[in-house]
């Protein structure tokens, strides 16, 4: 199991990726808000998105995971 | 019978510069790896012009004593190389590889001459331990001579190896280090001594693989796919470098830009919206002169060398495609090193604002972002080579002053037009302001007021308001006409000599 974190502490702006969507290196998963930026949170290697363990809106601290890849 | 001494001569030299390449296990290792020579006069323009040390060790059976030190010269400039040899005894530490190398060490000082250090050692010899130690003659003194080389002349390590323990200390007191993917390692514990003493269980490549130090730890500043890549950065950076702190760097043909981007197109004009600030770093670059440190480490800041018309110039820039190009520890460690790198070597620098400030909140305040922030701020305030900031996009708070703001005193504060400069953006400055009011106002009022306010703010802190009331900037400039504006500036900037205070040393936060 993969997962992606949250790169920085903000919170959770839009979510982009959808359950069972087959991501690659690079595609944008979730975009975050913070320090008055939009943060896009990309996959860091390929994968099935297993489960998005995040909702839009929710605040995030550096190193949650935002979520789970196969 | 009275040639003798000569054919003696010939054998032990031929077996000296054989290294260990003909034993058991060389064949194997030289299929992905250069022999120890072959590195070197990959390196330098021919082979070397002389060596020292080449029979130390052979009383004992030890090539050379399992090091390299030669003087040779790169795109016709001296330089000083030591280099470990793998393949004999893996490059291990004796008595004589201590005594060959702190001598080139101090020879390479007198001399004035970049150092090169070819790491490929599997550490110290605990068998010599005795005589190397302890003692004021011991192994520490290549430490002790780095910190004295530090700044007077460039010290570069090609990690092509492993390089363990008190060896891993090499890299940590070079100001480059370059390292071969999937073959450079550093650690202070092996992976075996981390099970023994902590019971934790990590492979080589987890725990102080190449990648690992570019990416993690920040130890390595280029990361190269083999020793050829490797060789090959060398040179390249080695072209920015002086030969010593004496000299500037030497100006090239200006190779000129071939067909620029239209940087209108590139920065966003909301400043909430991420972009790629290497496309505007590429754009005012002369052609393929672009040579990125520490790429893969605290990606929110960009430190890059370049030329601008042939001139060697250090990029410090604010990436927001990465953490919204936010300030954090590393990204100050980053840039401060990189601002202590070029000052020391007489090279301008160049840095590009978009910055909404160092990062806040609790776990940046746990982790000490003041001291990181303020030892930024320290780099800034003692460079004095040419320097001139561009204000980009955004350019708040603290993070416009870290950036070197126009109170850190840069020989010139330019703009673009899409320049934001501010204490603080106009969200955090409406709230901030007029908290009261808004909380008074009836909650269908509220979005249209803080609206309305906003506009007013963002209007006011624009950058002809800027370049016109308090003479912050110099010149506001068309994005398309940045290159030519930083190369004529740079050209009259270089004339001036740096004010240097006499002192021992500032007590830089860490």
């Amino acid at each position: 199991m993969k997962t992606i974190k949250s790169p920085m502490a903000g919170s959770v702006w839009k979510i982009v990726a959808t359950v069972g969507q087959q991501v690659d290196y690079g595609d944008t998963i979730v975009i975050l808000e913070s320090m008055k930026m939009e943060i896009p949170v990309e996959a860091d290697s390929a994968g099935k998105v297993v489960k998005i363990c995040v909702a839009e809106g929710d605040v995030v601290d550096d190193g949650v995971v935002l979520v789970e890849l196969s | 019978m009275t040639n003798n001494v000569y054919e003696k001569l010939e054998q032990k030299t031929a077996w000296a510069k054989a290294g260990g390449r003909n034993g058991p296990k060389a064949a194997k290792w030289l299929e992905t790896r250069m022999f120890v020579r072959d590195r070197i006069s990959a390196l330098l323009d021919g082979e070397p012009e002389f060596e020292d040390g080449l029979l130390a060790g052979s009383e004992k059976d030890v090539p050379a004593d399992a090091v390299v030190t030669v003087i040779g010269s790169v795109a016709g400039r001296k330089v000083a190389i030591i280099a470990n040899d793998f393949t004999s005894k893996a490059g291990t530490w004796g008595y004589q590889t201590f005594l060959k190398i702190t001598r080139f060490q101090e020879l390479a000082l007198q001399l004035k001459i970049p150092l090169i250090y070819l790491v490929d050692s599997a550490g110290a010899r605990i068998d010599e331990q005795k005589q190397c130690f302890l003692g004021r003659k011991a192994w520490g003194n290549i430490w002790f001579n780095q910190v004295k080389i530090s700044g007077a002349i460039p010290q570069i390590c090609v990690l092509f190896g492993p390089s363990p323990a008190g060896a891993a200390y090499i890299p940590g007191l070079c100001e480059t280090v370059i390292m071969v993917d999937k073959q450079a390692t550093a650690y202070l514990g092996s992976p075996r001594m981390v099970h023994m003493a902590i019971g934790e269980e990590i492979s080589e490549e987890d725990l102080g693989g190449a990648r690992m130090h570019c990416a993690v730890s920040g130890l390595g500043d280029i990361l190269v796919k083999n020793d050829a890549e490797a060789i090959e950065v060398t040179k390249k950076y080695l072209a920015f470098m002086p030969q010593s702190y004496l000299e500037k760097p030497a100006v090239i043909a200006d190779r000129g830009k071939a067909a620029p981007p239209d940087l209108e197109k590139v920065i966003p004009e909301s400043e909430k919206v991420p972009f790629d600030i290497k496309v505007v770093i590429d754009a005012i670059a002369d052609d393929g002169s672009v040579l990125e440190h520490k790429a893969l480490f605290a990606k929110e800041i960009v430190t890059s060398f370049v030329r601008l018309g042939g001139m060697p110039v250090g990029v410090v820039a604010n990436n927001s495609k990465f953490k919204g190009g936010v300030l954090f520890n590393d990204s100050s460690d980053k840039a401060a090193r990189f601002i202590w790198l070029c000052n020391a070597f007489n090279i301008p620098l160049l840095f590009l604002q978009d910055i909404s400030g160092y990062m806040i909140g609790s776990s940046a305040e746990k982790a000490g972002i003041i001291r990181h922030g303020a030892k930024l701020l320290s780099a800034v305030c003692e460079a004095t080579v040419p320097r001139i900031t561009v204000l980009v996009r955004k350019a708040y708070g603290g993070g416009y002053l870290g950036m070197a703001g126009a109170p850190t005193q840069p020989d010139a504060m330019l703009a673009l037009p899409t320049a934001m400069p501010a204490l603080v953006g106009p969200e955090t400055a409406i709230n901030a302001i007029h908290f009261n009011h808004i909380q008074a106002l009836p909650e269908a009022e509220r979005a249209a007021f803080v609206a309305k306010k906003r506009e007013e703010y963002a209007e006011d802190i624009d950058v002809f308001t800027a370049a016109a009331d308090p003479f912050a900037v110099e010149a506001v400039v068309h994005p398309n006409e940045l290159r030519k504006e930083l190369i004529q500036r740079f050209r009259a900037y270089s004339l001036k000599t740096p004010v240097v205070y006499e002192k021992r040393n500032p007590i830089h936060p860490v």
